[in-house]
């Protein structure tokens, strides 16, 4: 077993994993989920905000269960590997609010760095503002990381802390079986399941858990992550973590031009708009949260998988962030940013700087 | 005698901020690392060994590992 723990630590190991990740995402495309959003982990938590009528923008609500799928399959190697540690304690509240703007960064931008990355391999132009953004947000980020700037240390606590969020996504996976979609239907039980729009378009819902589980196995063992990759380049000249995610852009822009989904251009590119300050502003606001949470929001799941109580918390700030983005109109639409969308970002950013400027931690 | 880094109960990329601090301070010796995740365990092992740095050794106590890296 300690063979294969290496196999995946490896460069090899976080190549063939963002590989994967790559394919599949374009794959679950072709089976259902949105144009250049085979997995979107900010679109897909807004998803089961709005399922959960945490908002009500009725074109994006499904209880998205790739979502459940990444912490159950991180869960289940964390276990099969020991490396389950139930942690928690490092300023759960600055986690909250970092997870609550990266979402609101994400959906004015409208995308995580892993649908930036599958916006850019399905020929959508606008995302190059997007991962310009991510970079100069994460660089900030390394910034306030050279200025001393920590959240301070976990403390190892109860086995059920760390079992929380996996058992509230199990909690909604129950849910989806009580109340399960009814075609032309919005809402079924305590669930609203957009008719149309992107939440209307999915995989079908086994698909999708089992691919959700594969990727979350698979990003536990590698620590793929997307913010990481960039953060590592800059702060230590690593490449580590950035091989795996140039890995996911070749293997899904190889996969688009074999399936014909790739259609390169600025204009009418799905789910997207063309406002390029506001794609490149977002995506500033999103990197540099995600920086100073310490992980893109698909390696927060993948930890909230392995016991972390930290990262859950930035997941629900996310999901909660999602339900403020949509209710107070700062997502953006293919038509371009929300009516509060700009001053959202800047007040975002404003506390981002608050955040890396104030909060310095002894460690020693 | 070696320095030691705690970087116990801190996240990404924190322990090896410490370490690449401690071997920046150094230059060659010999330094202990204490992490307690497998994850942090990786990373540091990882960038010691690209400033040159050898590893001369894990040991698992309990709940975390105490890396060993040294350079001449």
């Amino acid at each position: 077993m300690s063979k294969f723990v290496q196999i995946f630590a490896t460069r090899w190991g976080i190549i063939v994993v963002g590989a994967l990740i790559g394919i599949l995402a374009v794959l679950l495309q072709k089976w259902g989920n949105p144009a250049n959003m085979g997995v979107c982990v900010a679109c897909f938590e807004r998803d089961i905000a709005g399922a959960l009528g945490l908002h009500r923008a009725a074109v994006v609500q499904y209880m998205r269960p790739e979502i459940i799928g990444f912490v159950l399959g991180s869960l289940i190697a964390a276990h099969a590997f020991k490396e389950f540690r139930a942690r928690a304690g490092s300023a759960p509240i600055v986690r909250f609010i970092l997870g609550a703007f990266a979402m609101i960064g994400a959906l004015v931008f409208l995308g995580c760095p892993w649908r930036a990355a599958l916006r850019l391999a399905g020929g959508d132009w606008n995302a190059i503002f997007g991962l310009l953004g991510l970079i100069g947000g994460i660089w900030v980020g390394t910034l306030f990381f050279k200025g001393g700037y920590n959240l301070g240390r976990s403390q190892t606590t109860h086995t059920s802390v760390g079992w929380l969020l996996p058992l509230t996504m199990l909690g909604f996976l129950v849910l989806m079986f009580v109340f399960p979609q009814v075609p032309g239907q919005d809402k079924s039980g305590v669930l609203l399941y957009s008719v149309k729009g992107p939440g209307s378009m999915h995989a079908p819902l086994f698909l999708s858990l089992a691919i959700g589980l594969i990727i979350g196995f698979l990003a536990q063992r590698s620590r793929f992550c997307t913010m990481g990759a960039i953060r590592d380049l800059v702060l230590f000249g690593q490449t580590h973590l950035l091989s795996g995610f140039v890995s996911l852009v070749v293997f899904a822009f190889l996969t688009n031009l074999a399936l014909g989904q790739f259609n390169p251009g600025f204009a009418n590119q799905p789910v997207a708009h063309t406002m390029s300050l506001w794609n490149f502003g977002g995506m500033v606001l999103a990197g540099l949260a995600f920086a100073l949470a310490g992980g893109c929001p698909g390696r927060q799941l993948f930890l909230a998988g392995e016991g972390d109580g930290d990262a859950a918390i930035f997941v629900m700030g996310m999901i909660v962030g999602a339900a403020f983005a949509h209710n107070f109109g700062l997502a953006s639409s293919p038509t371009g940013v929300g009516p509060y969308g700009i001053a959202a970002v800047i007040t975002g950013l404003l506390v981002c700087l608050f955040i890396g400027f104030t909060m310095r931690q002894k460690t020693a | 005698m070696s320095a030691i880094v705690d970087a116990t109960g801190l996240s990404c990329p924190q322990p090896v901020i410490l370490t690449m601090n401690e071997i920046k301070k150094l230059g060659r010796g010999e330094i202990t690392v204490v992490v307690d995740t497998v994850t942090s365990r990786e990373n540091v092992s990882r960038a010691a060994a690209a400033q040159g740095w050898t590893l001369k050794g894990i040991v698992e106590e309990g709940e975390t590992f105490r890396i060993t890296i040294a350079k001449d």
